[in-house]
């Protein structure tokens, strides 16, 4: 297939008053992993919401492999793209197999209720986040790094081409941020998936992401490779900070050094 | 039919997004709201089944002579006008009390078993003793509220960690289930005692003399004193238990003394008035949103709004059904279920 | 804790069953069974069970079978229904809302029935009997739309959902004192006791409603159960994985409140047991299916109320105590244990 498997087309979204987001065109790339960042506010999560066609848009539309996502039924996006919310909660008790499994409730019905692709889907997605030793343990019993690969597992459990996260390594220590960060990585690289991310991180965006979506205000300010929209200027624009941009000596991939004590500090910066 | 209500937990957010900011702009606020105060006990005084003019009222209470008019004025009206004020206050205080201390915007002046274990009292005295006039249910009603909520303090303070609002709605709950089945057998059994009972259970001011009011009038006033007290200790609360224990405040001690003045007063209210609903719950909210969340201001703010909306309510009830009445009771929780509603859906939820 | 599941399939069609949760409801359903037989077995006139089976069988002797068949057994099978259809109704609310604390009659359900009920008694006095459970459904429904419209704010929310419930249920509840006072004694001892809930002289009339409401509704409810489960991972995951929230948590709470009307109507308020069935449900399944947990809050429920009337029958006869006196006692020590186990949770809270 080709062409953008998710594509946003003069998009606006708001709750109740003004827009969030303001009239935005983004295409996302197929098989690679996009990151969106930008300050505090921006409208990163109402952006990744909307395409996740959990907020309606006031203008404009979503557009899944050229089709306007509102039209489909929801079962079918549901088969094609998969959404991973903030801090997500489960019942007591639940267990880490029975999480798993309810990813796969696109694909059932009311008489294929367990069929051996569910069975299939779910053992491959357990392996894939190494949770099988944990499929038995309730949720709330697992570590934050342990409760996150379990939701991911989930998530791809849904077996969908795309799959979006809104900042999934928030809260987590920085093992097991780069932990799911690597998972992610090795799904588009080895299994040719999709991926749009949320970060806070910028350097962390920077290291992963094969496109980077720039949010400030409600629009798209930059969007592109890091290595070619990320510099002092973009920092400067994007988060009001002032900054040196090196090259991360590890990946090659710009690393946002903040130069300045405050926004309105001299730089106290060997230049 | 009443059970645990409690949900998770709402902060105490004031309603506007600007409270009253200096001292003096919130001393002039208390200050009008005394005003209003005064406005609906004028309008107690005034307004009844039998209209008597304003002028009228003011010579009854200055120089009364034997009329009629005179009569209702100052042996009918002043002492309902004076429990009102009593009662609605101490809701008011009771509630902001209740809400401070559990950080639960919904708590009321029901819940810890005071007004089950008021009515079980009552039921008790109708049909065991044999009373039937309301003021000498008053020593009955105030004596079950205090026996349960001892009880409810013992249960809840059983297993590590001392009474917490959780397990102290949860004993709330027991002495609930229990005084109210135990409520409701007699009265499917004894139809006589459930022809006075439900009279008392509605909640209203008439019929009782000044002695109801001055027999309250003790746990009334001490229950005012702890309240006005635990202000700032409400406000370090109001922050957690463990912010509070690094500012210095003893949590422990801080919640046991509020809920000594929450149990005075919100018994003094129910065995004077019978349970009236809402009031303990809808009033300090008003006053957060006027004044903000510092509970120095809620509580005073508490006590006289609370006093002017049970006149208010108890006024309404007199004009609406005239010539009968409508208790008070009834009105507030007719009002204050709409109020709370509104409130609930306006807010944002936020859950602690 | 590892679940005995056993996949069946055949061809297209494929479903996975948890052996644990099939042995549980045999043992729920043999003792309802058991419960039922008991029911009609004992009281003024004990009956040998050998007999009540007779007498179902058209086999026993005349004034046995006007017993069982007049009196105990359509009364044992209102418990059963009234019981199940709270049970069921219970667990409905507390998944939907995801708050173990909340039940229909806490959220202002019951309380428009009672109000709409006890009018009924008090103003259109004997006359009007038989308009006393349809005035009880109707006013479950209309209480039952009101809670939704008012607490619809771009959907329905389990919190603000609960919160405009207790403001409806105050509301009901001055509206039910209201009418006690305004009428005369014969009718409001009548209204009390229907408030209360008892199953006094309930006969065939109550076990129809009850009968079709919980054969089209349960099954209705079990078939949204699997939704359900997706819907307790919150509502932007549910979507995303195509669970029409809304829809869905309308469906259900619409099955929950008719099926709380027609219990209700049929039985009286009786408190308590749509709140602790979903809770009693979840100790004994260990599992988080509610295709599971709903069928065995209502076993509970009907085992809950059968046993309730049996001994508010039984304990001081010849006087009967309403069954909704029973179970309101048997609140205060199931409170009780909840607060021990708070206690030793330890400073939580």
């Amino acid at each position: 297939m080709t062409g953008s498997p998710l594509r946003a087309e003069g998009l606006a979204v708001g709750y109740d008053g003004a827009d969030v987001v303001a009239g935005l065109d983004l295409e996302i790339p197929r098989a690679k992993l996009t990151a969106i960042v930008g300050a505090n506010g921006c409208g990163k999560s109402t952006l990744l919401r909307a395409l996740a066609r959990l907020l309606s848009p006031r203008r404009g539309g979503v557009l899944l492999d050229g089709r306007a996502i509102s039209e489909l039924p929801s079962k079918e996006v549901a088969r094609r793209l998969g959404m991973l919310p903030q801090q997500p909660t489960a019942p007591d008790g639940l267990t880490v197999e029975d999480l798993v499994a309810r990813g796969r409730f696109p694909h059932q019905g009311l008489f294929r209720q367990w069929s051996a692709d569910d069975e299939a889907a779910v053992e491959e997605a357990l392996a894939a986040t190494a949770t099988a030793e944990l499929r038995d343990r309730p949720i709330d019993e697992l570590s934050g790094g342990q409760r996150q690969r379990a939701w991911i597992a989930m998530a791809l459990a849904q077996q969908t081409e795309l799959l979006l996260l809104d900042e999934p390594t928030t809260f987590l220590d920085l093992a097991h941020q780069v932990d799911v960060l690597d998972l992610l990585d090795g799904l588009v690289a080895e299994r040719g998936r999709t991926v749009v991310m949320v970060l806070h991180d910028i350097n962390q965006a920077c290291r992963y992401a094969d496109q980077l979506v720039a949010m400030c205000g409600g629009r798209v300010h930059a969007a592109g490779p890091p290595g070619d929209i990320v510099d002092a200027a973009f920092i400067r624009d994007v988060f009001g900070l002032e900054a040196r941009v090196v090259e991360d000596p590890v990946t090659g991939t710009p690393l946002c050094l903040p130069t300045a004590q405050s926004r309105r500090s001299r730089t106290r910066c060997i230049s | 039919m009443s059970a645990v209500s409690t949900t998770r937990t709402l902060a105490a957010e004031p309603l506007r997004s600007a409270p009253l900011p200096t001292v003096v702009t919130r001393a002039a606020g208390l200050a009008g709201a005394a005003v209003l105060l005064a406005l609906c006990a004028v309008a107690s005084l005034a307004i009844g089944s039998r209209s008597i003019p304003f002028p009228d009222v003011v010579a009854a209470l200055l120089s009364p002579d034997a009329s009629d008019e005179h009569a209702i004025v100052r042996d009918l009206r002043v002492p309902r006008t004076e429990l009102g004020i009593l009662v609605g206050a101490s809701l008011g205080a009771a509630g902001a009390l209740m809400q401070g201390t559990t950080r639960n915007a919904i708590a009321e002046p029901g819940i810890l078993g005071i007004n089950g274990g008021a009515s079980l009292a009552v039921v008790i005295a109708i049909s065991v003793v044999g009373i039937s006039s309301v003021p000498a249910y008053t020593g009955f009603a105030l004596a079950g509220a205090a026996i349960t909520s001892l009880l409810v303090f013992t249960l809840g303070a059983t297993g590590r960690g001392g009474p917490t609002p959780v397990r102290l709605a949860l004993a709330g709950a027991v002495m609930a289930s229990l005084t109210l089945s135990l409520t409701s057998a007699v009265l499917v059994f004894d139809a006589q005692t459930l022809d006075e009972f439900r009279f008392w259970v509605v909640g209203s001011l008439a019929g009782r003399d000044t002695g109801v009011m001055l027999s309250i009038l003790p746990f009334a006033l001490a229950g005012f004193a702890l309240a006005l007290a635990a202000g700032r200790h409400l406000n370090a609360l109001a922050l957690g238990d463990d912010v509070a224990r690094a500012l210095g405040q003893h949590a422990g001690r801080a919640r046991a003394a509020a809920g000594l003045g929450f149990v005075l007063l919100a018994g003094a209210a129910v065995a004077a008035a019978g349970p009236i609903a809402f009031v303990g719950l809808a009033v300090p909210h008003l006053a957060r949103a006027l004044v903000g969340p510092d509970y120095r201001w809620v509580v005073p703010y508490s006590i006289v709004l609370g006093a002017a909306v049970l006149l208010a309510g108890d006024v309404l009830g007199r004009i609406v059904a005239r010539p009968a009445e409508l208790e008070v009771g009834i009105v507030t929780a007719l009002l204050g279920a709409p109020f709370f509603v509104w409130v609930v859906r306006r807010r944002r939820l936020v859950s602690l | 804790m590892s679940a005995r599941r056993v996949t069946l399939r055949r061809r297209r069609l494929s479903a996975r069953v948890d052996l644990g949760l099939v042995a549980l409801l045999g043992t729920l359903a043999v003792v309802v069974l058991a419960a039922l037989v008991t029911s009609v077995a004992l009281g003024d006139v004990a009956i040998a069970p050998l007999d009540v089976v007779a007498s179902l069988a058209g086999a026993g002797d005349a004034a046995d079978e006007f017993i069982v068949l007049e009196l105990r057994l359509p009364r044992a099978l209102v418990a059963l229904g009234a019981g199940a259809a709270l049970g069921i109704a219970g667990a409905v609310f507390q998944q939907v809302t995801r708050n173990p604390l909340v039940a229909p009659d806490i959220v202002g359900v019951g309380g428009g029935a009672a109000l709409a009920a006890v009018s009924v008694i008090v103003f259109a006095g004997f006359g009007g009997a038989g308009a006393v459970p349809l005035a009880a459904l109707a006013g479950a429904f209309v209480a039952g739309a009101l809670l939704y419209g008012i607490a619809w704010r771009r959907g329905v929310h389990g919190q603000r959902l609960v919160l405009v419930g207790i403001g409806l249920a105050a509301f009901c509840q001055a509206g039910v004192s209201y009418v006690l006072t305004e009428g005369r004694i014969f009718e409001v001892a009548a209204a009390y006791v229907w408030l209360v809930g008892s199953l006094n002289g309930r006969g065939w009339e109550q076990v129809w409603p009850l009968a079709v409401a919980l054969v089209v509704l349960a099954p209705a409810v079990l078939a949204l159960g699997r939704r359900l489960d997706v819907l307790q991972l919150g509502d932007d995951l549910a979507r995303s994985l195509g669970v029409g929230v809304e829809r869905v948590r309308l469906g259900l709470l619409a099955a929950a409140v008719a099926l709380t009307g027609v219990a209700v109507s049929a039985a009286g308020a009786v408190a308590f047991v749509a709140f602790v069935s979903p809770h009693i449900a979840r100790r004994l399944a260990r599992t988080s299916s509610n295709q599971g947990l709903i069928p065995v809050a209502g076993a509970c429920g009907a085992v809950l109320v059968m046993l309730a009337d049996l001994a508010g029958r039984l304990l001081f006869a010849p006087t009967e105590i309403p069954v909704g006196i029973v179970t309101s006692v048997l609140a205060a020590p199931y409170f009780l244990v909840l607060l021990r186990r708070a206690g030793r949770v330890g400073a939580a809270g």
